[in-house]
């Protein structure tokens, strides 16, 4: 048992290293460091703009995308050659998230199922920033059970024209290129009347509509389609084989390892160090302390959980289940720090503003942005049975849609 | 970076598996736990054939001189199989405190009997209630002998010997408390067996009047040594833990499967599916603190502290949490003697308290958080 690199993780480490410490924006590391779930933007920079150019000094030496074939704008990287990358890139990562959808899900994708012709045109501009990718799959009536969607797709000559919405799309406002979902058949149980398109954002009669969320924010998008027309060529799978497809794009979201899951302790710890309370300071009352226990040990925990997972990408491994917990820890504790957090702070908590909030109203933030983390991506719930059921080997929840033509499901509770 | 187990030491867990499967199922550990037996002597013998005892004791002092990476991985199997032998304050106690303070002359006489099989060593430190401190020793030690009560003291009715915590000094100052060993078959010593939460290993109280004792480590230094033993076991103690842990979840998920209601698998319930599920994350959790307890212990690395009470409470949590669920997914069947639950959930709650309780440690944690940032 250690943690040292092989040679040549060290070596790869090394070169790393230099390569970012020679070509990083180091003007907004501090920036970047202090950056917190809900409070993610730059003082005077688009942090967009500064992402993308990120992006594209990483393409053009050849730091981009690791673990894609060169080909496609990769380095034809090892798995745990990502994840040091990713721990040397450390702050500067944070630039990614814009790029997360488009290389985490949407390239995987493209790359097994799409032609090659378009693997080569499209594949490279994502990997640089350049082109920017979106996932559209959620709906208003297909959050948790997406096989429940319903926009429409339907044959016409070479074309498909589409008709419908989709919700929850991030980053649609400033995506050039979606993959898209769709029912193709509503005549067929639902898992197996779904095809998977990947399409122009700019194509007519494609509407981006930004959600203001419950934190006020807008990152995430409604989209609308009206007979918006998308070539046969640009069909991701076989007609009706969208599930299966869609699954290749969400497994690509669970292989995602070591980038880390904000639980907010960090920031908890160090507030509460130097906090004082009616009594003296915050980090010696008993009760602050018995909280900071309990969740320093799961956020190691789920750091050495990460760290027993790249050991195993080292070895050449795939890595056991035990990372699926991650998003599902990390989630609740974020929002229950946070609220802890405003609670030390007594009725001076509520103020949220940055120029009047204790420590610029990170908390508060914090606060704010935290329920859409146990939704996004899975819910808790969602996250719980795929953990029962692929981890422990618990039965499938009863599914009384199962076999029923999709047309034929009810789509009301009541009345 | 390998933060696993080696080939070898896995295999060393299967090996202990097969063995403790064979020689300590349920049914063995009731003898103990029903009072037939004080603890399972034939299984302590077996232990001490297959080197189990002595895994990290040197070869020079009658061990396999393997190390505690491979002691880890034994303490998680021996969690797992419940198994009702005085392991825990034999060899993480007892020998940890030889290894690390005793005399040439001490480790000699004690450390091959315990690799044998043929001494059982403990500690005693409490004095009734309360948590690890200096200040709650009383027990008084002058002259070469030793005057007070100890109690509980973990299978105190069937050790040969004992780590007795003594105060020789009145400062109020760490310095005030040493560490002696006293054979506990000698004169002075009176033991009286306690009934406790977890029949399956024992508790006592041992009455020192006037009893020889010879001192261990140097005078005055008995809270360090004493610290350093403690977090040794708590890493080890963690392992056992999640070795229960894990079980009560194997068991609660088989229940699940095999247990038909409504029609259905109870598994299939949504409630069910959830508890288990959540089970499942503490018990990874404290898995991956409990690792890197066990690179710190085995290293002897500067994190040992910290990463020692981390593994502590993650494993503490994680066995409560896991014994109790169990539980509740058998319903009814679960309350009974009969259903091995109620073994984990004893278990799991004794050993929660055994080297001071959830509240000390999570105290001891921030305390060692903080000294590592201020440094």
């Amino acid at each position: 048992m250690n943690f040292d690199d092989t040679p040549q993780e060290a070596e790869f480490r090394a070169t790393a290293r230099a390569w970012i410490g020679a070509n990083a924006p180091k003007q907004y590391e501090d920036e970047l460091r202090k950056s917190s779930l809900g409070r993610t933007q730059l003082k005077n920079a688009n942090i967009l703009e500064v992402a993308k150019a990120w992006q594209k000094k990483k393409a053009d030496a050849g730091w981009a995308c690791l673990h894609w074939p060169k080909e496609y704008g990769g380095r034809g990287s090892s798995p745990i050659e990502r994840v040091i990358w990713q721990q040397e890139e450390g702050p500067f990562g944070k630039l990614s998230h814009m790029f997360i959808i488009g290389h985490g899900m949407c390239g995987p994708t493209m790359m097994a199922f799409a032609r090659e012709e378009h693997k080569r045109k499209y594949l490279p501009p994502l990997a640089s920033g350049e082109k920017v990718w979106c996932q559209l799959f959620s709906e208003p009536a297909g959050g948790s059970d997406v096989a429940g969607l319903r926009t429409r797709a339907e044959k016409d000559g070479d074309e498909w024209v589409i008709n419908g919405q989709k919700i929850w799309t991030s980053g649609a406002h400033y995506s050039d290129y979606g993959i898209l979902l769709t029912r193709t058949d509503p005549t067929v149980p639902k898992h197996k009347g779904l095809t998977m398109f990947f399409l122009d954002m700019k194509s007519p009669g494609v509407e981006v509509r930004p959600i203001k969320q419950a934190s006020g924010a807008s990152d995430f998008n409604e989209v609308y389609f009206t007979n918006v027309r998308i070539p046969d060529h640009q069909r991701l799978g076989g007609v009706g084989d969208g599930w299966n497809v869609s699954l290749t794009t969400l497994m690509n979201e669970r292989m995602s390892i070591g980038a880390g899951v904000a639980t907010g302790f960090p920031e908890l710890f160090d507030y509460c160090s130097s906090l004082m309370l009616e009594d003296g300071p915050a980090i010696e009352d008993r009760a602050v302390r018995s909280k900071l226990a309990n969740w320093a040990v799961k956020a190691s925990g789920l750091r050495y959980t990460s760290m027993r997972a790249i050991s195993a990408l080292s070895k050449g491994e795939r890595p056991g289940p035990e990372n699926s917990i991650g998003k599902l820890v990390a989630g609740s504790m974020i929002q229950d720090v946070a609220t802890y957090a405003l609670d030390l702070q007594g009725a001076a908590g509520v103020v949220s503003g940055p120029e009047d909030a204790e420590v610029a109203g990170r908390f508060q933030a914090m606060l704010l942005r935290a329920p859409g983390t146990r939704v996004e991506g899975g819910t808790d719930e969602i996250m719980r049975n795929i953990i029962a059921e692929r981890v422990l080997g618990l039965p499938g929840d009863i599914r009384v849609d199962k076999d029923v033509p999709f047309n034929k499901i009810p789509t009301k509770g009541r009345g | 970076m390998n933060f696993d187990f080696s080939d070898d030491q896995k295999q060393l867990r299967d090996q202990a598996r097969k063995f403790l499967a064979e020689k300590c199922a349920p049914k063995a550990v009731r003898i103990v736990l029903d009072g037939k037996a004080p603890y399972d002597k034939e299984l302590w013998k077996g232990l001490a054939e297959m080197g189990f005892l002595g895994v990290a004791i040197p070869e020079e002092f009658g061990g396999a001189g393997a190390g505690h990476l491979e002691l880890c991985v034994i303490a998680e199997e021996m969690g797992r199989a419940n198994a009702p032998v005085p392991f825990s304050s034999t060899v993480y106690l007892a020998a940890e405190a030889l290894l690390i303070a005793g005399s040439d002359a001490q480790k000699k006489k004690w450390l091959p009997a315990i690799a044998s099989g043929e001494a059982i060593g403990t500690l005693a430190l409490f004095e009734g209630k309360g948590n690890p401190a200096p200040k709650n020793v009383k027990l008084t030690a002058a002259n070469g002998v030793l005057n007070g009560v100890k109690k509980p003291v973990a299978d105190g009715a069937i050790a040969d010997f004992a780590v007795v915590a003594a105060r020789t000094g009145s400062s109020g100052r760490d310095n005030d408390i040493s560490l002696f060993l006293v054979d506990l078959k000698a004169g002075g010593v009176e033991v009286k067996g306690l009934t406790n939460l977890d029949p399956t290993r024992g508790q006592a109280e041992i009455t020192f009047k006037d009893a020889k004792a010879e001192p261990l480590g140097a005078a005055g230094e008995g809270w360090s040594i004493l610290t350093r033993v403690l977090d040794r076991a708590a890493v080890l103690c963690a392992f056992e833990q999640v070795g229960g842990a894990d079980r009560a979840l194997e068991m609660g998920r088989d229940y699940a499967l095999d247990r038909i209601a409504f029609g259905r698998q109870i598994g299939s319930f949504q409630a069910v599916k959830h508890m288990l599920a959540d089970m499942y994350v503490s018990a990874t959790l404290a898995r991956s603190n409990s690792y890197y307890g066990a690179w710190a212990l085995s290293t002897n690395a500067a994190e040992l502290p910290e990463a020692a009470a981390a593994a502590r409470i993650s494993a503490t949590q994680a066995f409560q949490h896991c014994a109790k669920n169990n539980i509740q997914v058998h319903g009814g069947m679960g309350f009974t003697w009969e259903f091995d639950c109620h073994m984990y959930y004893r278990r799991a709650n004794a050993m929660a308290l055994g080297l001071g309780s959830l509240s000390y440690w999570e105290d001891q944690l921030i305390d060692r958080m903080r000294k590592k940032n201020a440094a």
